[in-house]
């Protein structure tokens, strides 16, 4: 299992105030989500446990569009991996996100 | 030890135990008392019928009434595996078996399983692990799925099982790992009297009062180091349920 | 809408939102505990943050009951250490409180191999649970219509329930098709061929021979109105019941014993045209249900 946690800060605070959500599920091709309200405003933190090892890189960069696209400033963002391609991943987020600030999809 | 050596050795003082098509019944007499006997023999695959005629004996000796304990002698196979069992509904078959002997616990008949063969899958959920206490014999090999098939349906490569399974009781066969998980009480010393150990069992029984846990074998999987987590976990949805309202 | 959505393509917690009243569900020991499975790395799967169970209370038209939902899709809905931990906690507090039911959203392939063990023991500890939770009078039900099935120990956790309410898409039995197949062969049972499945396992064959009381269809509105049927319907667990009980199976046994398959069972039954069956719409079904022999409401 490889353990990846990346970190953001200067964010724009998510936005209502609902604590926590949970998205997805740890299915062949799907990850879960698990989205808490715990940060400071500003940071954000997303740690993921994969069992593919070896795509530090995909992630990085797929956390960090994640991170521009969503302003999910003081919530941290915790994901079980069940193998999911970077599509599916960036879709999770941002439910994770809509489902924490209330945004209806 | 063979079943009949194993009779000898728990009714010193004479049993009627019968085997008929690979199940048992009958009767066997301990210093304490009666106490009713069913069971699979041989391997036998546990099939609608099986379950059928082990259930209706159990609720035969439930009618005459009494707090006699019954003994579930155990040497079977898994279920039965066939279209005709499943057409028929052979989940409710093994579920009816474990209802009757959960049942006549409930109601005062302490319910033993002395495990001294095979048994695996459903057949041990209906039938040894439904017992309230679940004792065995050395060399009794209980499963719940045989290591060449877990390497298939897991597709991993057996060697890598075997080899896992030095590492943690959790999924491997073996009367070791289900009496470290909690699943298997005690192995009975074959050496000496079986009736005097399954007195001593039944002691343990009757002296349990009704503000212990019914069922302790999550407690024992903990104690024992096989299931670390099992008893933590049922105890705080337990205690978050009951607060609940 | 909500109440159209399916129960088969949802997940366990979206189940849940679909059965409930709305924001009436709070769960016990919620993903945010991270109380995972401590053998499942070991074999370098990836963890789920609920373990694949879901418990919590809820109400359900106002009434107040426990729920238990599997998620199916997460390592087969298998049971394993901490997954069956959660439910026997459960039905351990239903007894105690005993005026409060619980739902059990079955969706399983039965013990979790890589824990095989404390699955196995999980499931026999939950199955002495329900007994005893029944025994105290509390209503013990299951829905089954998940992707995964009802197989396996969970088979056998489901006979022990007061009532079940079953779709077409769901299936009971002990032993799964590939199971069957690897052990007797193929001539014993195609796994391959789904009709066969349906036909022997599925919630139609299921709900005619008397394996589950209710049929639903594939729908939140339907398992909802099962639920409240089967908790108006259900009794308690007696000496009574299980003679009733042992006479049902025995019957069974004598009427269809000689099938070679379920739609002799159909025939016998009084079902004209037992190869429609399968594809019969939902309403036809139950047009045909109801004409048909009585599920024994005293006898589970």
């Amino acid at each position: 299992m490889e353990l990846l946690s990346y970190r953001h800060t200067a964010l724009p605070r998510a936005k209502g105030s609902k604590q926590q959500a949970l998205v997805g599920v740890v299915a062949s091709g799907d990850l879960e989500v698990l989205v808490e309200r715990t940060l400071p405003d500003g940071e954000c933190e997303v740690n993921i446990c994969t069992a593919v090892a070896g795509f530090g890189n995909l992630w990085r960069a797929v956390v960090a569009d994640f991170v521009d696209l969503r302003s999910p400033g003081g919530l941290k963002l915790s994901v079980n991996d069940g193998g999911a391609r970077p599509d599916m991943v960036s879709l999770r987020l941002a439910q994770a996100v809509h489902a924490v600030t209330g945004d209806h999809q | 030890m063979m079943l009949a050596d194993i009779l000898r050795s728990l009714f010193p003082q004479g049993h009627d135990v019968k085997i008929e098509r690979g199940l048992l019944f009958g009767r066997g007499s301990l210093p304490r008392g009666p106490i009713t006997v069913i069971g699979v023999d041989s391997r036998t695959p546990v099939g609608v019928e099986e379950a059928a005629w082990l259930s209706r004996k159990i609720l035969n000796a439930l009618r005459t009434g009494g707090i006699d304990p019954i003994l579930v002698l155990i040497d079977s196979d898994s279920q039965r595996m066939s279209k005709r069992d499943e057409l028929l509904g052979l989940s409710e078959f093994l579920a009816h078996l474990a209802k009757c002997l959960l049942y006549a616990d409930a109601q005062g008949h302490p319910t033993v399983g002395l495990l001294y063969g095979h048994t695996a899958a459903g057949a041990f959920i209906a039938t040894a692990l439904a017992t309230h206490t679940l004792l065995a014999l050395p060399g009794a090999d209980p499963a719940v799925m045989d290591l060449p098939s877990m390497a298939r349906v897991t597709k991993l490569p057996i060697e890598v099982l075997q080899d896992k399974a030095k590492t943690t009781p959790v999924f491997a066969p073996g009367l070791d790992n289900l009496a470290q998980t909690g699943g298997v009480a005690k192995v009975l010393d074959p050496e000496t009297s079986l009736a005097a150990q399954l007195e001593a069992a039944l002691a343990v029984m009757s002296a349990s009062t009704a503000a212990q846990p019914s069922d302790i074998r999550d407690q024992m999987g903990k104690e024992r180091h096989g299931r670390p987590k099992a008893f933590d976990i049922a105890a705080r949805v337990r205690e978050l349920a009951l607060a609940a309202r | 809408m909500r109440d159209e959505l399916s129960w088969y393509e949802s997940t366990a917690r979206q189940r849940l939102v679909g059965l409930l009243d709305a924001d009436s569900f709070v769960e016990f020991l919620g993903p945010e505990q991270r109380e995972t499975s401590p053998h499942l790395p070991v074999f370098d799967l990836p963890v789920q943050f609920d373990d694949g169970m879901i418990v919590g209370h809820g109400r359900i038209k106002g009434t107040h009951v426990f729920l238990a939902a599997q998620e199916g899709r997460f390592m087969g809905g298998a049971f394993g250490e901490v997954h069956g931990a959660k439910l026997t906690g459960l039905l351990r507090a239903a007894r105690e409180i005993g005026s409060t039911p619980v739902l059990i959203l079955f969706d399983t392939g039965g013990v979790r191999l890589q824990e095989a063990n404390a699955g196995e023991i999980a499931i026999a500890e939950i199955m002495r649970a329900v007994i005893e939770a029944r025994l105290a009078g509390v209503p013990i039900l299951g829905l089954i219509g998940g992707r995964a099935g009802c197989y396996g120990g969970g088979s056998l956790i489901a006979g022990c329930c007061s009532g079940l309410a079953v779709s077409e898409q769901g299936r009971i039995s002990v032993s799964g098709p590939e199971v069957i197949e690897t052990n007797r062969g193929v001539e014993e049972f195609d796994s391959k061929d789904r009709a066969l499945v349906w036909r022997t396992m599925g919630g139609k064959h299921r709900r005619l021979i008397g394996g589950a009381e209710v049929y639903t269809d594939d729908s939140m509105a339907s398992f909802r109105a099962a639920a409240l049927y089967l908790l108006e319907l259900v009794h308690a667990l007696t000496a009574g019941t299980l003679e009733a009980e042992q006479n049902r199976l025995e019957q069974r046994i004598a009427r269809f014993g000689h099938c070679e398959d379920a739609m002799d069972v159909w025939a016998l039954l009084g079902a004209t045209d037992a190869s429609g069956v399968p594809g019969m719409a939902y309403a036809d079904f139950m047009t045909l249900a109801a004409g048909l022999e009585a599920p024994h409401h005293d006898a589970r």
